[in-house]
């Protein structure tokens, strides 16, 4: 059974994948590719079930399910059935007005399988050398994802996409190297790379070799979560790419790739103390606050918009993970949690007006409310959920966080990523009423969402309001990955 | 009783690692991109020679076939796809590197200064004649970060990406005799797919913007 549960997830996807090849993107392999997205979540439930105590394996040691890997799993598969059902009506839109062919609808089929199936395997495998070629396999397979539309623009942000996350990532493996290096001289046998063999060996790593592998390896996965220095790529491609793709890559791809920083950290601080990784995380994370929300002041194109507010959620966990208590990780998870569900309502509902308005500028939107009053609806309460207030999850996750933060007597960082979340919050609120609320202009074109298209937009909503008012059995899985991660794996 | 001495081993080690460290600055100081494509692809060769001496002084045969099949790849197949990206290449308008000759090369030898200077830990953990010359291989990797950001035309791009991937391979068979041969594999895939990825996008780049002059992407900023 245990063995079923984590290989359903990469095997899920990776069926859909080559039917949509096979037999290009039609009725059945959208149905498959939301089932895939089903399946996912449906084994990170039964593994968070399972997985609360101790980490359960599969195929011999290759594959790890533990708490964390359970949550991560729930956040992939739920938001890959909300991408996969807006994927239906966004290609569909598309190759009506000839945006798309048959030809490209097939590939972004398979890549986007592709893509969930990668994910899967980057929280799912316990060797970090296979979670980075993972994670590598989510830059190549979403490269073609960014370049989908053939303009300039999109040309050029998927060439930075690439660029930048390949050598970001190259830096990860330079750290990778060092930190089996530094296990092979800690203890003796082989499996120096495997998670539970190098939480085991922790205490034994050469601190010199550690420090440089963690720094590398921070650097390296942080390129991929969207952390400054090397955030750069994240809102060129966010913008560019089809909408149900920008739900996936920021709703999930940089949360992933969070999850294996996490684990990292676990291992680092467990050798060298949590003053490092500590340094390293408040650093990186306040400044891509800082850039986030400055960016978000004068922001002109809403897509980018809500790129940079995934910039200012990953900063603002980053801070979080900083603090490194059992309770500030648990938050964080359930931030990840609910934000990947804001997130794509937000990024599902921009791609409806992207077609309804033919533009991604801020100023061109007007009157969305009085137009669609289920868009308007499903766009504000997004925004209402993303700026942390209540009844949505978001505003538990805050408070856990910033409580986390104070029990880890980090005040100052608490006080200086508040008052950045506060100028990204008028940002928001700012650009989003302005777009929201008023009257339509005369000549704007009605937006039309039809009941299938309402479905995801409906449904991410209700799930991260759900999650609000009670995590329910979430609660425990959380928790027990919160203390999983605190504790050194 | 060991294949070669101890000291034929290490010589050989440190020329192969030397080679490897030669090929980069050479990469540096030559803008042709035909030459670039040629020391690339002896810096491949160079690379494979690692895991083959090794593998010889250790009698392990799997480290061997490893090193074949590196020679394969990086000494042939990958330069040989840059290489079929050269005929639609066109002279730049402006000069084909935001940095001089003469400050690039000061800049590389800045670089292997501090790639001995970060390497000290990896030299004192396992003072081993492999070990030992490890910073040349992480010069490399600095060397191939250098050459991707000052360099505008995109091919000349790739081949500093590729040549920042040599010097972490190259480091991975000095101080761990190679990875997990799954990982190994998974990490060889995923940079011949960055690479063909590469590629296509180069080809898109002309059809769009009439060449490959990265100076040309800028629509997009804040």
């Amino acid at each position: 059974m245990n063995t079923l549960i984590l290989l359903l997830p990469l095997l899920a996807p990776t069926c859909a994948a080559l039917l949509v090849a096979t037999l290009g993107w039609g009725r059945i392999t959208a149905g498959a590719t939301v089932l895939a997205g089903v399946t996912v979540a449906v084994c990170g439930a039964l593994l968070s079930a399972r997985a609360t105590h101790t980490a359960v394996y599969a195929v011999g040691h290759s594959l790890r399910g533990d708490a964390v890997a359970a949550v991560m799993l729930l956040v992939i598969g739920t938001v890959a059935t909300l991408a996969g059902w807006a994927s239906i009506s966004y290609l569909e839109a598309e190759l009506r007005v000839g945006e798309t062919t048959t030809a490209r609808a097939r590939l972004y089929g398979t890549l986007i399988n592709t893509f969930v199936a990668s994910m899967a395997l980057a929280v799912l495998a316990n060797n970090l050398g296979v979670v980075w070629v993972a994670v590598e396999a989510t830059t190549v397979s979403t490269a073609f994802l960014v370049g989908h539309r053939r303009t300039r623009a999109s040309l050029e942000a998927t060439w930075k996409y690439v660029v930048i996350c390949s050598v970001g990532i190259t830096l990860a493996f330079l750290g990778t190297v060092l930190l089996y290096f530094a296990s092979l001289h800690a203890g003796p046998g082989g499996h120096g790379l495997d998670f539970n063999v190098l939480a085991a060996r922790a205490h034994h790593l050469d601190p010199g070799v550690t420090k440089l592998a963690a720094g590398l390896l921070l650097l390296g996965f942080g390129t991929k979560v969207g952390l400054a220095p090397f955030h750069t790529w994240l809102a060129d491609a966010h913008s560019q790419a089809p909408a149900p793709v920008s739900a996936l890559m920021s709703g999930v791809l940089l949360s992933v790739a969070f999850s294996v920083l996490l684990r990292i950290k676990a291992i680092a601080d467990a050798a060298l103390g949590t003053t490092f990784m500590r340094a390293g995380l408040l650093t990186m994370g306040l400044l891509t606050l800082l850039i986030a929300a400055s960016l978000l002041v004068a922001q002109r194109d809403y897509k980018r918009m809500l790129a940079y507010s995934s910039l200012e959620h990953m900063g603002l966990i980053a801070v979080a993970a900083a603090a490194g208590t059992a309770l500030a990780l648990a938050a964080l998870l359930l931030h990840v949690l609910a934000h990947g569900l804001g997130k794509s309502v937000l990024f599902i509902g921009a791609g409806h007006l992207q077609h309804a308005d033919r533009s991604t500028a801020i100023a061109d939107v007007r009157g969305v409310l009085v137009r669609s009053p289920l868009l308007g609806a499903a766009l504000a309460g997004g925004l209402v959920a993303l700026l942390g207030l209540p009844p949505f999850a978001l505003f538990a996750s805050e408070i856990g966080m910033a409580r986390g933060l104070s029990a880890a007597h980090l005040g100052w960082p608490l006080g200086a990523a508040f008052l950045l979340v506060l100028v990204a919050f008028a940002a928001l609120v700012n650009h989003g009423s302005a777009m929201l609320l008023g009257a339509a202009p005369d000549h704007a074109p009605a937006i039309h969402i039809s009941a299938m298209a309402a479905v995801p937009l409906v449904a991410g909503l209700a799930g991260c309001l759900a999650l609000g008012v009670t995590a329910g059995p979430l609660a425990h899985v959380l928790t027990s990955a919160g203390s999983l991660l605190s504790g050194g794996l | 009783m060991a294949l070669i001495s101890e000291s034929t081993y290490t010589t050989a080690l440190d020329l192969a690692a030397g080679a490897l460290l030669l090929m980069a600055v050479l990469a540096v100081w030559r803008r042709h991109l035909r030459t670039l494509i040629r020391l690339l692809s002896l810096q491949g060769a160079a690379l494979a020679a690692i895991p083959i001496v090794i593998g010889t002084h250790t009698h392990d045969l799997t480290l061997v076939i490893v090193g074949a099949g590196v020679l394969v790849l990086r000494g042939g197949l990958l330069p040989w796809l840059v290489y079929r990206m050269l005929p639609g290449e066109k002279p730049l308008s402006d000069r084909e590197s935001f940095v001089n000759v003469t400050a690039s090369l000061l800049a590389v030898a800045v670089l292997t200064g501090l790639a001995y200077a970060v390497s000290r830990p990896i030299v004192a953990l396992d003072p081993t004649p492999a070990t030992r010359a490890a910073p040349a291989a992480i010069a490399v990797v600095l060397t191939g970060l250098f050459i991707l950001v000052t360099r505008r035309r995109a091919l000349t791009q790739i081949v500093g990406f590729l040549v920042l991937d040599n010097g972490i391979a190259a480091l991975a068979f000095l101080i761990t005799a190679g990875f997990p041969l799954i990982v190994e594999l998974g990490a060889s895939i995923d940079v011949m797919l960055a690479v063909l990825i590469l590629q296509v996008l180069t080809g898109r780049m002309r059809v769009k913007f009439g060449g490959t002059d990265l100076d040309q992407l800028r629509q997009l900023r804040d």
